[in-house]
This record gives structure tokens, C-alpha cells and sequence, in this order.
């Protein structure tokens, strides 16, 4: 396929992939915010999830205190702010738009009127109270655009290009919503098994749809470590990380031409840690360090894509 | 609709019938749907100039144009004739220049015509085939006789509206179509696609084909982007394509892949600034010499332009004649040409009642309509006709037909034109029907889509 057109769609399973991750960030942060217990600091819940997803400055050029409407605002409806809800889906649509021509008519449809339909909510219905319809139609709207893929989309290098777009993203924003958590433990928090963790660690299971997974899978009670340990290495959650890493490694085996090898081999070699690694064999020094380092290569990953197949030189 | 003692024509009988018994408020509802229905599909037009929301819908008209099987016959008869004529003609200024020795033309029409191309003087082209798809604009001027407005045989656009707005029709109206024998356009993708791969350079198996947009900016892109989806090939821009050793690639996850036929929706000035403009970065180095070494066809072929240009349109019947030695089935709109000093001087003292237009203009830009044109407007006219009179044909603004179209007011008539698509491959195909442009408001003889014309689904029925 064009080198373009795979350019396209892998970013099209990005931002449409992001615009999700934010909402279901969003999502916790704002039920977070229903539980007595957090409250007190919700401010700095705000403050550590502007910051791990690497938009402290950009919130700080525009805005004073991260107070939650402000946070809101910025992240789901801020035209500029180019990784807010509204912008991602603005994005997707646009690359969309740029290949209509080689994805299903369903597809550009289902992308365009999301984007249709985000352009007209109005942000100023919206508060730190009730952003949790915004969300849910986010979430709806996502939904329906993944069967739609599914449904319609033909299963060449373009269906794999966009998957791989979509996991790399999935484990990038699945990593910093966990990041966002454990920047709000306390220095002991993340190893014990306090009583009043149940609550933040429960709430951020919800994020990637993983809390009922949890109950029926998991004989343990709710605790730091072994949510981290569900939401990175679960073979079965949909959203771990893990499975986003085996996905990733696997369309990437899909589209393989002769330049791509090394790139095939540190997806590979990242897929295989996760398979067969433990929290304890990962991380020596700690959960964040190891979710640094994974977000990292996630990006490593995205430029030797980039080279490898995107913008192919003559 | 109505004939001009205010009979509804015998084909318009079943959907007028219908049309009565229709309550207003279901037409009203029915275009709110359509309007949602465009929005949702992307079908768009940008208009140049307009910063933002530059993508806009084309207005659609639910009001159907119907054409009988007769006048469909004979119109189709026409256009092929025509086509042909137009075909031979390209070939022959490329070539021979027959016509130029039998007086017909003067030569400075061709070689001062910006739209003459010399890089492309004595390249045989595969098939003899210069306009593959062409789009000829006619309006009807009596019952059921045609004749024909303007031959566009560089990049025709407006397909992608007869089939969408087909589409909207079936989906919108569905019992209308059981009352109607309608014939399908549908298939026109497919006979495109045929075409294309049959004009291929020879000893290529299996052309690859490719459709060239300028990019998502550009007025069109939604036709191009469903043109190729529609024939299932790849839809390239410029940077998408290089030469090298003579042929022509385009860069693809897995290496340079070899291009053997351009459907390109790019003027001749942009496709390669080796040769033509320099600062174009639409289109492809070196693509002018891979085109004449016979390794890539590009469709329509370079130079087509010299062929649909105003200052030559008069000339037509005079080529049906010369190159196939039969009587023109298609008139043209009686032409004046203002470089003939009885055409100027009857002009100049009519301009009241003429459309006159610049020879090189295009899209509705450029012309005087003299009826509501003011005083104003014409004594500037005036004045830069006598300038260069050369450079200006006149028409009589009596030539389009109306057609009735839905209005906040209910149905009322409105001007319309009609562009059938002639495609030229081992023989000529023509889908039945084609673009119905309407114009907007009462009276307007503007239908072009930048001007703000609107579209309507067209009927050719079978019986």
C-alpha cells in the first residue's frame, strides 16, 4: 500500500485511540473525585494527571490552578490544546478524510459524524459534575467506531497499520494512567495493602473496563499491586498492557518488508517480557521506573514504524 | 416538466401524479434528511477563497430531472458523434494538422492558445485517444432537442454527484423508483475502471492504475477519493510518485511499486515542473518524459484542453463534418464570434440580451449576463470586449431549459443544464444520464457549483 496512506491510518488508530484513553482517564479522575477520601487532594490528582500525560506546560500557559472545571475544559473541548478530546477526534476525522479513498465508506462515516457530534456539544453544559456524559458518549462513539472497523474494514496492511497505531497508543495511555495513580501513593502506599486503597486502586480499574474483569478473575482483594499487575501483564484483559504489546508485535509480523527486521525484533522482545515476566522480574526498581521505560520504548517503537514503513524513501 | 401550454409531459406523468400527492411538509422533512444524510457522508465541495469551513455541501434538489428513452436516444447519439469528432481533432493538431491546411481554423486559434501544448506535437498516444472521459454540458432548447453548452474534456468533474444523488434518491424515495423505469448509472465506476486498464501501455498484464488528486484541499478531493475508492485502486498525490529509469513508481510500504495508467485530476500546468510550471509541487518530475517514451498513460491525455477551449467550441459541427463526413446530431448554442466583425458589432448592440464570456474563462467567472446584468456592468464589458474582441464569444441567455425544484415555497421552476459522461475507450460508453446543475435562485442561469448551483438527481427511464 501507499506509504502515505499507511501513514494515515496508523495515525488514525492514534488519535482515535487517544481521544478514548482521555475520556477513560477523565473518567476515573472524575469519580475519584465522588470518593470522600480523595477529595482533599483532588487538586493534585488533577495536577499529576496534567503532567503525566506530558501537558503541565502547555495547561500552565493558558490556565492558573489546575482546578477540576479548568482541567476538564482543557482536556476534553480545547481546540488548542491538540491532544484534548475534541482536537484528537478533529484529527482522526482528518486523517480519516485523507484516505477515504482506501478505507470503507462505513469507517469515514462513523469517523466523520463523531466528529460532527463532538463539534456540537456544547462545552459550557459541562462541569467538573456532569463531564461524565461527555465521557460516556466519547466512549460510545469509540465503541461503535471499533466495530465498525471490525466489521468493514478489509484485513490488509491498512486494518494492520491502524492496529498498530491503536495498541501502541493503548499501551502508552494505559502506562500513564497508571503513572498518574501512583504519583498520589504515598512513599510506602504501593506495596501495602492499606484498607482506604481499595477505593482510588477500584476506581482506576474502571478506567480500561477491567474492574469486573477483576471480581471474576481474581480471588484477591482490590490492592495496589495487584492492580498494576492485572492492568500490565493480564493475557486476557483487553485492555492490559501486555495485550496491546502482543498485538502490536503481532500486526507488525503482518506487514514485515526488508528494512523492517530490528524493529520486529524489539517489538518481539517486548511482547515476550511481558508474556513470560512478573511484576517483580520487570520492575527491580519500582513500577514507575518500569512504566518510564516502557513508554519510551513504546516511542522507540512508533519512529523505527515511522522509518521502517511511513515514509519510505525512494 | 410542463410543456409551454402548461401540460406536464408524458414522461414526467407518473412522478407528477405522484408529486401531488405528496404533502408539503414530506418534501420539507425529506430534504432536511437528505441534508443530514450529505453531511454525515463528507459529500463536500470547498469553494476557493473561503478561509474557514471551506468544505460545504453542494445544495441537492430532490425534485428529480427526467429524460425520456427517446430523448435520451438521440442525445446519446450525439454525444458520441461529437466525442469522436472531438478525439480526431486532438489527434490531428498533435499530428497532421489537416484541418489547419483546409481553412477551417485559423493557426494562430491553436498555436496562440495557451491551452496547445507543443511538448505534445507528433506523440502517438495508445488507441488515438486524448479525452478518455469527457463531460459535455447541454440544455435542452425544444422538446426533446439538445444542444450542446460546453465540451469539458480536461478534468470533468461532477460524477460522483449523478451517483450519489442517485443513491440519495433510492434511499429517500424508494416507491419512486417502482412507479419509474429508471435506468442505472451505478456501474459507471466499473466502465471507468475497464477503460483505464484497456489504455495502458502495450505488454502490461495487469495495469496498475491510479488516480492523481491534488490533495484533500483541493475543490474536487471527494471525488477523486471516491472515484478511486469506488474502482478499488489507489488514490496518489504528487509526492506519492516518482520516475526513475523511465518509469513511473509510487512509493509504498513495501518499495517502489510501477504505475502504468494516471487517471490524473490535475491541469496539464501542475503535472510535471520539469516541463510545465516550475513551482507546482502537485505534480511528478519527469512524468512528461516517462508519458512520451510510452511508458505511462496519463488520462485524459496532455493537451486535451486545446479541444474545449470557448474560442474553438464554435467549431465543432464544422469538425463532425471534416473528420467523419456526417451532419452534426448536436448543434451547438448559436455562437457569436466576436473576432467576426458582423458577431462583434451584432454583440455590442445587444448586450443587453446576451450571455457574453471570456474564451478562457471557466467556472461562471468572467461572462456578463446581460439580462441582469446593470447598466454598469455592461459599459465595463463593453469596454474590454472592444479591447480585445478576440478573446469574447456571445450567446442567447434563452437557451436553458427550467426543470421544477423544491423551494421554501414549495416546488417552482428553476434553470438547469445537463452533463452527460462520454467515456472513450475501444468504443464509447455513456451511463445514462449524468449531472443535472441547477441554478438556485428565480431566473439565475448560473449553475456552477462555485457559484452556489445546486444538483439533482437525473432520470433516464427506459420505456
Amino acid at each position: 500500500m501507499l506509504s502515505r496512506t499507511a501513514d494515515h491510518v496508523y495515525w488514525l488508530g492514534r488519535y482515535a485511540e487517544r481521544a478514548e484513553n482521555l475520556a477513560r482517564t477523565l473518567d476515573v479522575q472524575y469519580r475519584l473525585s465522588l470518593v470522600p477520601h480523595a477529595s482533599s487532594d483532588d487538586r493534585h490528582g488533577w495536577a499529576q494527571m496534567l503532567a503525566r500525560l506530558g501537558l503541565e506546560s502547555t495547561f500552565a500557559e493558558r490556565h492558573a490552578a489546575p482546578d477540576p472545571h479548568r482541567v476538564i475544559d482543557f482536556l476534553a473541548f480545547d481546540a488548542g490544546n491538540p491532544s484534548s478530546i475534541l482536537s484528537c477526534l478533529r484529527a482522526a476525522r482528518e486523517n480519516a478524510r485523507a484516505v477515504r479513498g482506501s478505507i470503507s465508506s462505513e469507517m469515514w462515516e462513523a469517523f466523520n459524524s463523531t466528529w460532527l457530534g463532538a463539534r456540537t456539544q456544547a462545552p459550557s453544559r459541562f462541569t467538573a459534575l456532569n463531564i461524565v456524559e461527555f465521557v460516556d458518549w466519547v466512549k460510545y462513539r469509540a465503541h461503535l467506531a471499533r466495530g465498525v472497523v471490525l466489521g468493514s474494514m478489509l484485513r490488509d496492511e491498512s486494518y494492520h497499520f491502524m492496529q498498530i497505531g491503536t495498541f501502541l497508543e493503548r499501551a502508552d495511555g494505559v502506562a500513564r494512567l497508571l503513572l498518574a495513580r501512583l504519583a498520589c501513593e504515598s512513599p510506602a502506599g504501593a506495596d501495602g495493602a492499606d484498607a482506604h486503597d481499595y477505593y482510588p486502586w477500584s476506581v482506576l480499574l474502571r478506567g480500561p473496563s477491567a474492574f469486573e474483569i477483576f471480581r471474576r478473575v481474581s480471588r484477591d482483594t482490590v490492592s495496589p499491586r495487584r492492580v498494576l499487575e492485572f492492568v500490565i501483564l493480564h493475557q486476557h484483559v483487553p485492555r492490559s498492557i501486555y495485550r496491546s504489546a502482543a498485538l502490536v508485535h503481532e500486526n507488525l509480523q503482518s506487514v514485515a518488508n526488508a528494512q523492517s527486521g530490528e524493529t520486529e525484533r524489539r517489538a518481539g522482545l517486548l511482547h515476550a517480557e511481558l508474556r513470560f515476566g512478573t511484576l517483580e522480574s520487570l520492575a527491580p526498581q519500582g513500577s514507575e521506573r518500569f512504566l518510564h521505560d516502557l513508554i519510551a520504548r513504546a516511542a522507540d517503537l512508533s519512529d523505527r514504524i515511522g522509518r521502517d514503513f511511513l515514509r519510505h524513501a525512494a | 416538466m410542463y410543456t409551454a401550454d402548461g401540460r406536464v409531459r408524458p414522461h414526467y406523468a407518473a412522478y407528477a401524479d405522484w408529486l401531488t400527492r405528496q404533502p408539503d411538509d414530506l418534501l420539507r422533512q425529506k430534504r432536511a434528511e437528505a441534508d443530514s444524510l450529505f453531511h454525515r457522508v463528507g459529500i463536500t465541495f470547498a469553494v476557493y477563497g473561503e478561509q474557514e469551513g471551506n468544505e460545504r455541501l453542494i445544495p441537492f434538489d430532490i425534485v428529480p430531472r427526467v429524460l425520456s428513452a427517446d430523448e435520451w436516444r438521440t442525445l446519446a447519439a450525439g454525444l458520441r458523434q461529437r466525442v469522436r469528432a472531438l478525439n480526431a481533432f486532438i489527434g490531428d493538431i498533435y499530428h497532421g494538422q489537416e484541418i489547419l491546411r483546409a481553412g477551417l481554423l485559423n493557426p494562430e486559434q491553436v498555436f496562440c492558445n495557451p491551452q496547445y501544448r507543443p511538448e505534445m506535437q507528433g506523440m502517438d498516444v495508445p488507441g488515438g485517444i486524448y479525452a478518455h472521459i469527457a463531460g459535455i454540458d447541454v440544455v435542452r432548447v425544444g422538446a426533446g432537442e439538445f444542444c450542446v453548452l460546453k465540451d469539458n474534456l480536461r478534468v470533468p468533474s461532477g460524477v460522483s454527484h449523478m451517483l450519489e444523488d442517485r443513491k440519495m434518491m433510492m434511499r429517500l424515495f424508494p416507491e419512486l423508483f417502482a412507479l419509474n423505469r429508471v435506468a442505472p448509472v451505478e456501474h459507471y465506476p466499473d466502465r471507468l475502471l475497464e477503460n483505464l486498464a484497456r489504455v495502458a501501455p502495450a505488454g502490461v498484464a495487469a495495469p496498475v492504475v491510479v488516480v492523481l488528486t491534488p490533495g484533500a484541499h483541493n475543490s474536487a478531493y471527494f471525488e477523486h477519493a471516491f472515484l478511486a475508492q469506488q474502482m478499488g485502486v489507489e488514490l496518489v498525490e504528487g509526492q506519492d510518485l516518482f520516475v526513475r529509469d523511465g518509469f513511473v513508481y509510487m512509493r509504498t510500504t513495501r518499495g517502489p511499486q510501477r504505475v502504468d495508467v494516471i487517471y490524473r485530476r490535475i491541469d496539464d500546468d501542475f503535472l510535471d515542473p520539469l516541463v510545465f510550471r516550475p513551482d507546482s509541487v502537485l505534480g511528478v518530475p519527469g512524468l512528461m518524459s516517462a508519458y512520451r517514451a510510452g511508458r505511462v498513460t496519463v488520462a485524459n491525455a496532455i493537451g486535451t484542453g486545446i479541444a474545449d477551449d470557448k474560442s474553438i467550441y464554435p467549431y465543432v459541427p464544422d469538425m463532425i463534418r471534416f473528420y467523419l463526413g456526417e451532419a452534426p446530431l448536436l448543434e451547438n448554442v448559436p455562437t457569436r464570434v466576436l473576432r467576426r466583425k458582423d458577431d462583434l458589432a451584432f454583440t455590442l448592440a445587444h448586450l443587453g440580451q446576451l450571455v457574453v464570456k471570456e474564451v478562457h474563462g471557466a467556472g461562471g467567472y468572467g461572462m456578463l449576463v446581460g439580462p441582469t446584468a446593470s447598466q454598469a456592468e455592461r459599459e465595463d464589458f463593453r469596454l474590454r470586449i472592444l479591447a480585445a474582441p478576440e478573446k469574447y464569444i456571445a450567446q442567447p441567455t434563452l437557451a436553458r431549459s427550467t426543470c421544477p425544484k423544491f423551494v421554501e415555497q414549495g416546488v417552482a421552476p428553476r434553470h438547469i443544464d445537463l452533463r452527460p459522461f462520454v467515456l472513450s475507450g475501444r468504443e464509447i460508453t455513456i451511463v445514462p444520464g449524468g449531472l443535472t446543475r441547477v441554478a438556485l435562485r428565480t431566473g439565475s442561469l448560473v449553475v456552477n457549483s462555485s457559484q452556489g448551483g445546486g444538483t439533482k438527481d437525473t432520470w433516464v427511464l427506459e420505456t
